[in-house]
């Protein structure tokens, strides 16, 4: 026994060497330290961001022409732009832009970067492009549709008089964030805008910069000492990739971290009963629903479809396995946008399904697939539904599958039924409308393939309707319009809405000035001290 | 007479020399073409379309269509595939999608860290597995023997997953023993200049002694986890080929003799299992260096296996093949080393050599 007492002597010792205060160490005062799954970044650069994380380090890295005011987004000011005016025939806006602004390289913001800016995102053509070229504009035209007026006046014009709010809304989206020009062209190889260096580089003008990005590891920011706002109390803000909500916890209850971003409703209700950590939650736009493929015999009759809102236990799920995390939603558009519809007409009734059921001429219910994302959260609710859907007599077999894997045969159009999140790219209400509302062409080689064709639901009707809401100027009209669709769409679509998002982030109890905007690139830390 | 034999000799010799080196070579090739084409293959069985990793889910149709044609998915897949060799011959391994950058630069980031941990965790496993071995095939049979299997079963079936979290939760968030997951404090980070990127040799090289003290106290639970289950395994064949040599008539004619007897389990009979053990040792080590998922993942570790299995999952396949490329030299080159190993231990093989 000499022998194990001496091993086990050794392994303490080994500990002891190397143990005391110090390996607990606390976050430096200047430094906040967040933890989150920083995978989903693929760029920063602002023509291609369109990730989660990558949007909020845009945010707090780079200026837009103008930005809303995350706790009431109605109301819209400058950033980059002193002021604006819509035409009298509502084909363009003119932008003036502030004097006397620098980008981090101490370069200043001029009309110039603006233009350069927009063009380039167009004439890339990367993912999130179609929030400009939606305005008509493309690689061929760019040059003649936004342009520099005088020496500081930026024209953007359209093919269409379209409402103005959509289109400052969408100037607000990262995509239309400026950039740079002499810094990124002096990186540019091959007439590629610089796209190669910037896409792991910054070239921004936010109360941040970026200092680098290693993938699935960390990403760090420095204030930027040539911000033209009031200078960011923290020196240094860092992402730091921990997948695990257990891990994150620890780390947060250790004094570690000092902002974990994803705990579970479980892990979130252990940070509440403690006094060193606070909870911060905000609204974000981001729905849950599930998507009944047109393409399944079954899942097609009106009944049917109709029947399944009725199997959902919305209030059991909100209030257990997504506690804290979502609010009851069944409208397409979130709470907080222009017309959203707060109606909650459905609840479970197995009763009424049943009726629906035996109406659609399946009494006996039937079987039915649901590709289901294998996270923790998508697959509890995945399988609350199952259990109700039973009851109806619906067996639901559910399909775990990778991200990308259940996201690749959604795309096809192979699915039964999706279960899903989707986020607004912008915040306004055409986002939404233009994915859950409009079909323009069913056919499987279509141009366009909105989640409307993803769950092959034609809808000449309702696409002509989402259509002239875009062209209304009348911001209430307009409203109207966007209420009439979701109340159409809410009983008759094949999408069963279900939850709005609610974004909870666990912080120590000194971190103040944190805030949770209703999209991802509103988060915002410029002001947190600690 | 004699000079041309001695000549004849040395030339054979040398020609035995450049066929087997020519045979290696081949061998490697072979090895290293068949891993890529079985990769490339599964990469393109995966039913994960590769252009959702670039795009993302929102882009238009439009952008799906011009990517998928950019990325070369238009092309039959023999010619994708010979694309692809024809670049690796000339050492450009391509550009992940998802991290933007050149492979090879990834790898020399991610693999450091797998290597680091790899190291510390197959000496943990090494040093502790063969003495528990040796002890248990001496005391076969009775209670050190039955201990040091139990003790190996529980490294052999507990989830790394689990054991991984109970680890953090007593040494770290308890005891205050050990420092959390990730690989250095960020207030170290930037104390140390990154050269081999292995942060224990970088921080001690520097002599930034309190960076290093920093690493090993991130490193310690991790390695210790990994070393653990390599030591269950490593102590149970010490075991096994222990008992063999043991029961050898060289260890009875030492013991008439009236050689030691520590002497002769640990000189002769150990120095004879070294031989079998070195390619234990050597196949422990290649499985910690492919990366280990899990502990990566609970420990925040930005290794080679956390890496990989992202840019599968992806279908990232530039990052898939370079990874598994790595993983594959890394096979070939510690099998290479233990038959060198071998040569150096076994005397019936060297004399053969």
């Amino acid at each position: 026994m000499l022998h194990s007492r001496t091993l086990l002597a050794a392994t303490v010792a080994v500990f002891g060497l190397f143990a005391g205060p110090d390996a607990r160490a606390e976050t430096p005062p200047d430094t906040l330290i967040q933890a989150w799954a920083i995978d989903d970044i693929i760029s920063l650069d602002p023509a291609e961001i369109f990730e989660f994380t990558a949007s909020e380090i845009a945010g707090n890295s780079y200026e837009g022409l103008i930005g809303y005011d995350p706790m009431d987004v109605t109301k819209i000011y400058g950033k980059i732009a002193e002021s604006w005016e819509v035409a009298a025939d509502g084909m363009s806006i003119s932008f003036k832009i502030k004097p006397g602004r620098t980008f981090a390289s101490g370069n200043p913001i001029t009309a110039e970067d603006v233009v350069f800016s927009l063009t380039r995102a167009v004439k890339l053509d990367k993912s999130p492009a179609f929030i400009l070229t939606q305005f008509g504009l493309n690689a061929d035209n760019v040059d003649q549709m936004v342009t520099q007026e005088g020496d500081d006046t930026v024209v953007f014009r359209m093919d269409k008089p379209y409402a103005p709010t959509l289109v400052l809304y969408c100037l607000t989206a990262t995509v239309g964030f400026v950039v740079d020009k002499q810094t990124v062209m002096a990186n540019e190889q091959n007439g590629d805008f610089g796209y190669e260096w910037l896409k792991t580089n910054y070239a921004g003008s936010g109360p941040f910069s970026i200092r680098e990005w290693r993938a699935n590891e960390a990403v760090v920011l420095e204030r930027n000492e040539n911000y033209s706002g009031d200078a960011a109390p923290m020196a240094r803000v860092i992402y730091r990739h921990i997948p695990e909500g257990a891990t994150q916890r620890l780390l947060l209850e250790q004094g570690d971290i000092d902002i974990a971003r994803s705990l579970t409703a479980e892990e979130l209700d252990a940070v509440r009963a403690n006094a060193d950590l606070k909870i911060q939650e905000g609204p974000k736009g981001s729905i849950y629903y599930l998507g009944l493929n047109q393409k399944n015999e079954n899942l097609s009759k009106p009944e049917v479809r109709q029947a399944m809102k009725y199997l959902v236990d919305y209030q059991a799920i909100a209030d257990t396995i997504m506690k804290g995390k979502v609010t009851v939603h069944q409208a397409f558009l979130p709470k907080g946008f222009l017309g959203a519809l707060e109606d909650t007409p459905f609840s479970l009734d197995v009763a009424k399904a049943k009726e629906l059921l035996a109406a659609a001429g399946v009494p006996d219910g039937f079987s039915v697939t649901m590709d289901t994302r294998n996270t923790p959260e998508i697959t509890g609710i995945a399988q609350a539904i199952q259990q109700t859907m039973a009851q109806a007599g619906i067996q639901m077999e559910l399909i775990p599958g990778d991200g990308q894997q259940t996201l690749t045969k959604y795309r096809a159009r192979n699915h039964d039924i999706y279960i899903g999140r989707w986020g607004p790219d912008y915040q306004d209400p055409h986002t939404n409308a233009d994915t859950f509302a409009r079909n323009p062409d069913n056919s499987d080689d279509a141009a366009s393939k909105p989640l409307a064709w993803r769950n092959a639901w034609d809808i000449p009707d309702m696409t002509a309707k989402a259509d002239a809401a875009v062209l209304e100027g009348d911001a209430g009209k307009r409203g109207e319009m966007y209420l009439e669709i979701q109340k159409e769409h809410q009983e008759t679509s094949p999408f069963v809405i279900m939850f709005q998002e609610i974004e909870v982030s666990a912080m120590r109890s000194n971190v103040n000035g944190f805030i949770v905007g209703p999209s991802f690139n509103d988060n915002n830390f410029a002001h947190v001290t600690k | 007479m004699s000079d041309t034999t001695a000549n004849g000799g040395r030339e054979s010799a040398l020609l035995r020399f450049l066929w087997k080196t020519v045979k290696l070579l081949a061998t490697v090739a072979l090895t290293f073409l068949g891993l890529l084409l079985a990769t490339f293959l599964i990469g393109r069985v995966v039913p994960v379309d590769p252009v959702l990793a670039v795009i993302g889910d929102r882009a238009p149709q439009s952008v799906y269509d011009r990517v998928y044609v950019e990325l070369g998915l238009d092309r039959p897949l023999y010619e994708q595939f010979w694309l692809y060799l024809e670049k690796v011959f000339t050492g450009d391994f391509g550009q992940s999608f998802l991290t933007k950058r050149d492979i090879v630069d990834d790898i020399r980031r991610v693999f450091p860290a797998t290597l680091e941990l790899a190291t510390v965790a197959i000496l943990i496993g090494t040093l502790f597995g063969i003495p528990l071995g040796v002890w248990a095939a001496v005391r076969q049979g009775r209670f050190a023997d039955q201990f040091v299997r139990v003790f190996g079963l529980i490294g052999y079936s507990a989830p790394i997953f689990w054991l991984g979290l109970l680890g953090l939760l007593v040494f770290y968030a308890r005891l205050h023993w050990v420092a959390g997951p990730g690989r250095i404090d960020i207030a170290y980070e930037y104390s140390i200049t990154a050269k081999t990127g292995l942060l224990l040799l970088d921080s001690a090289m520097q002599g930034e002694w309190d960076a290093f003290k920093n690493v090993f106290s991130h490193i310690i639970l991790p390695a210790s986890l990994l070393g653990y289950f390599s030591m269950a395994y490593i102590s149970r064949m010490t075991r096994s080929f222990m008992l063999n040599e043991l029961a050898q008539e060289y260890v009875t004619t030492a013991r008439v003799k009236g050689v030691p007897e520590w002497r002769i389990i640990w000189v002769h009979a150990l120095g004879n299992a070294a031989v079998p053990l070195v390619t234990v040792v050597a196949l422990s080590y290649a499985n910690l260096l492919e990366g280990s998922v899990l502990t990566e993942t609970v420990f925040a570790w930005p290794g080679l296996g956390q890496y990989l299995t992202n840019s599968l999952q992806n279908a990232d396949m530039n990052a898939v093949l370079g990874g598994t490329l790595v993983i594959g030299a890394i096979f070939v080159g510690l099998n290479l080393l233990s038959d060198l190993l071998y040569n150096l231990l076994d005397p019936r093989v060297r004399r053969h050599a």
